[in-house]
């Protein structure tokens, strides 16, 4: 593939960027096309995005790409003016071809090469539906013996070709040159050139930057007219082009390429075109995947300018409250106590929205993560042959960009696993009454300082009796344990789990739901799952918002204060005696109305001195939170405020410590360290090894599976 | 961080021939850094205790909005613990491994000198049985009567990733 070493790597940067934009507005247009009833608006979208993937990438040298677009370009050529139908095989093929053009495109950047095989076999299938409307008349007739001979270069068939190529005058001006180009076509076949002349003005009138010749050419060559086209790809919009074999009365392509064809079109469509790109928001853009393209993702992010020039507005701001204070440090003077406070007052007010603002900057909307499930879905029901309707809502939700990268591929395993295991077959559903087109939904939106996204289906449920045995014959859990179906339900994240009775292509290979857990525990998030046998599964997955700041309830335990994040609190009690129970000697239990809950003594876990604990519970103050499905009560001296907290990573400069998620700083300069919930339950479970089974048989937090 | 870009240590080194370092008081010894480490010296103002660390880590503080861990050097050491006293400084070191860079706090009784030593004054530390541990001594260096332990810096925050750490888990 010739890269051009000359091109600047930032405007490929560009390129690749617009390449992948495309593909994206190509694939989403594909997979919302109604193929009964297409919608021209849309395709004329499609038509345009392709058409720039085509140009921009033979601009770039990428002659593989544009050649291969073009064809993909002809056909929905012919699909735009209305001449072919669309039908679920094209769209299909189209979305193949994106998938393609975006590997390609992939290859280009990294240098690498793309398989072969797969673009000949994409050609083909192109060339045979191009043919297949040979019957339809005598212009697609002599098309289809021509792409025939296209076909078999083996034959080797020389041809004759009458160019037509009329440069508009300003051709010169963006720097294209019209006999590079019919060097180009020189080295294609013998050709003959006749200048037209007539329009050179007389010499005072002549600008010498405007083209003025025009050329009549005879090419006999055995290339193909894409081939020749190929030459022209760059000024396709500078020029009137006519390329006919000789002999054939007809032209095989309406003429002029598309520029004057499609102006009024263009025009009509642009608002279309703004009004979806406005819809889509930054949803185009380019959107995390996997792989490589993550760590490239990760060093970037695009910020619109209206949240840039209101952070400069803001910074604007703080610069005049600073003026002022500093006035008023100069000169103190008792007088002016009221315009300090005043002066504080803004600046509170200004570094919370500066703040707000920066953080916002960090947030996108959830459909980046969500765009690419219409594709997948679409692909995996025809895979598994079922029908099935995606349902997207909230995809307008923000979350932090790090936190969107990361859930992307969580998200595509819960998708998945809904529609193989979830939805069961057409013939099942209907016998059991229900539609026979399966549903899955997606689902954001916020809660509290979290964002909660649902993946939901409609389909078998999970089958509790099933997973239970399973469990059993695995030894994860005890035959003699009581367990309520919804626990039951929880141990499909435990890994080696499965419900489903045979491993799929879809669902068997890669991360299995533990792996999901703990990818999604490592964004400081949980997932829980409900079922209804019959009715459906719904995989919540609870995130943090950002990665950055928490809200955080401050305690104090001993001399020290800590953070207690506000997501894992589900309230703060005041012990009292009729409802703590001290279970076999030692551990103590909490009665939560009819939960039992474990009380955990933040003095001894983290082996703080403070001055001689006082043995009773009796009158303390116990904060319960939770993580997961298990719950558990933390005594601490005393209740601080609640704040936002900025966290600050104790790795830095030292290392991660068990029980901690981070640090942050109090408005008195000092640190506090935020507690890390399970990680506290986790060790409490560990330095207290004693089994704490209440009569409930409250099972601790899941034990460790090897 | 103003980090010093090795290639100006090795400068100070090829035109001099010395190194400067920063020495400070420790129970009656003397022990020296390379003051090309040495990020500051501030006052002990207290810090935040970390549970789940060993007892010479005696917390982190907030660094100009970094969580800088600070180290009892005599605690680590094995030495008497003492009160901290008005004299008591925590010395604020950059400390590198491989590419790691990491910034640390390590309390001391008070600072001293500051000497030059050549290179080939500091001399390896003789085998004095266990008294003190000597992977954090890179060498001695004779300072008019006395001797300067010229510490290792780097070993001192590396050690705390790894053993360390875990058997005080226990």
């Amino acid at each position: 593939m010739a890269k051009g070493s000359d091109i600047q790597n930032q405007l490929l940067d560009v390129f690749f960027e617009e390449c992948e934009e495309g593909l994206e507005t190509v694939e989403t247009g594909f997979l919302e096309l109604d193929v009964d009833e297409p919608d021209s608006e849309q395709i004329n979208l499609i038509f345009r995005a392709l058409h720039s993937i085509k140009g921009s990438s033979g601009s770039f040298g990428f002659t593989a790409i544009s050649e291969f677009a073009h064809h993909a370009e002809t056909l929905l050529d012919e699909i735009r003016s209305g001449t072919r139908g669309i039908d679920a095989d094209i769209v299909n093929l189209f979305l193949k071809s994106g998938d393609h053009i975006r590997a390609m495109v992939e290859a280009a950047r990294e240098g690498s090469t793309v398989d072969a095989a797969e673009t000949q076999t994409l050609t083909d299938a192109f060339k045979r539906i191009l043919e297949r409307a040979a019957g339809e008349g005598a212009e697609s007739g002599s098309r289809s013996s021509v792409t025939n001979e296209e076909e078999a270069p083996a034959e080797s068939l020389d041809r004759t070709w009458r160019i037509r190529f009329e440069p508009n005058a300003s051709m010169l001006q963006t720097g294209n040159d019209p006999i590079r180009i019919l060097r180009g076509l020189e080295d294609l076949g013998s050709l003959t050139v006749v200048a037209a002349a007539e329009a050179i003005p007389v010499l005072r009138e002549i600008e010498p930057e405007n083209a003025y010749l025009s050329f009549e050419l005879e090419l006999t060559t055995d290339g193909s007219e894409a081939e020749i086209r190929e030459n022209f790809a760059w000024v396709e919009d500078e020029c009137r082009l006519t390329i006919e074999p000789v002999g054939s009365a007809e032209a095989l392509v309406e003429a002029p390429l598309d520029a004057d064809a499609s102006d009024g079109e263009d025009q009509a469509a642009e608002a279309a075109d703004a009004s979806a790109r406005a819809e889509g928001g930054e949803a185009r853009r380019s959107k995390p995947r996997s792989g490589g393209e993550n760590a490239r993702a990760n060093t970037s992010i695009r910020v619109s300018t209206d949240k840039v020039d209101a952070l400069i507005n803001m910074v604007g701001e703080l610069v005049i409250i600073q003026s002022m204070l500093s006035d008023i440090g100069e000169n103190p003077d008792p007088s002016k106590m009221g315009k300090l406070r005043e002066g504080l007052a803004q600046l509170q007010n200004n570094t919370r929205e500066l703040q707000e603002r920066v953080m916002r900057i960090r947030m996108l909307p959830i459909s980046f993560a969500f765009n690419r499930f219409p594709r997948l879905v679409h692909d995996l029901s025809e895979q598994l042959g079922k029908r099935v309707e995606l349902k997207i809502s909230g995809e307008g939700t923000e979350l932090d960009k790090n936190v969107l990268e990361q859930i992307g591929d969580p998200l595509v395993h819960l998708v998945r696993n809904s529609l193989d295991h979830g939805l069961e077959p057409s013939d099942v559903r209907v016998a059991a009454g229900k539609s026979e087109v399966g549903t899955v939904r997606l689902n954001a939106y916020h809660r509290g300082g979290n964002i909660l996204i649902e993946v939901s289906d409609d389909g078998r449920g999970i089958d509790a009796e099933k997973l239970r045995a399973k469990a059993i014959a695995r030894g994860l859990i005890d035959p003699e344990e009581v367990m309520s179906d919804e626990r039951i339900q929880q141990l499909v994240f435990e890994p080696g789990l499965s419900t489903a009775e045979k491993v799929s292509d879809v669902s068997g290979r890669g991360v299995g739901m533990d792996v999901v857990r703990r990818n999604v525990k490592a964004l400081g998030g949980n997932i829980q799952v409900y079922s209804k046998p019959g009715e459906g599964t719904t995989f919540t997955v609870r995130l943090p918002l950002t990665l950055a700041i928490l809200d955080g309830q401050l305690v104090r335990v001993g001399s020290e204060v800590f953070v207690i994040p506000l997501v894992s609190i589900i309230e703060s009690l005041q012990i009292r005696a009729e409802t703590s129970n001290t279970v076999a000697g030692k551990a103590d239990v909490y009665r939560l109305r009819n939960e039992a809950v474990p009380i955990l003594r933040l003095h001894d876990i983290f082996g703080m001195d403070c001055g001689g604990v006082d043995a009773s519970l009796v009158g303390k103050l116990m904060v319960v939170v939770e993580s997961g499905q298990t719950k558990a009560g933390l005594v601490v001296d005393e209740l601080l405020g609640q704040q936002q907290v900025v966290i600050k990573s104790l790795e830095t400069n030292f290392k991660s410590v068990a029980g901690f998620a981070g640090a942050t700083i109090l408005g008195d300069g000092t640190v506090a360290l935020i507690l890390d919930v399970p990680g506290v339950m986790d060790q409490a479970g560990k330095s207290r090894p004693r089994p704490r089974k209440s009569k409930t048989a409250e099972p601790q937090p899941a034990p460790a599976v090897g | 961080m103003n980090e010093a870009p090795n290639g100006s240590i090795e400068t100070v080194q090829v035109r001099e021939g010395t190194n400067q370092y920063l020495t400070f008081l420790l129970d009656g010894e003397e022990y020296g850094v390379d003051i090309l480490r040495v990020q500051e010296i501030r006052g002990w103002e207290g810090a935040t205790q970390v549970p789940n660390t060993p007892p010479y880590v005696r917390g982190v503080i907030n660094l100009r909005g970094t969580i800088v861990p600070i180290i009892d050097l005599r605690q680590r050491f094995g030495l008497e613990v003492v009160e901290y006293g008005p004299s008591t400084v925590v010395v604020v070191l950059r400390t590198e491994n491989g590419d790691d860079e990491k910034v640390m706090g390590i309390v001391v009784d008070a600072v001293s000198e500051v000497y030059n030593f050549a290179a080939d004054e500091v001399k390896p530390p003789p085998n004095i049985g266990d008294q003190m541990d000597m992977r954090y001594a890179r060498g001695l260096a004779q300072a008019g009567d006395g001797l300067v332990i010229v510490l290792e810096i780097d070993q001192i925050l590396s050690g705390l990733g790894g053993s360390v750490f875990e058997s005080a888990n226990n």
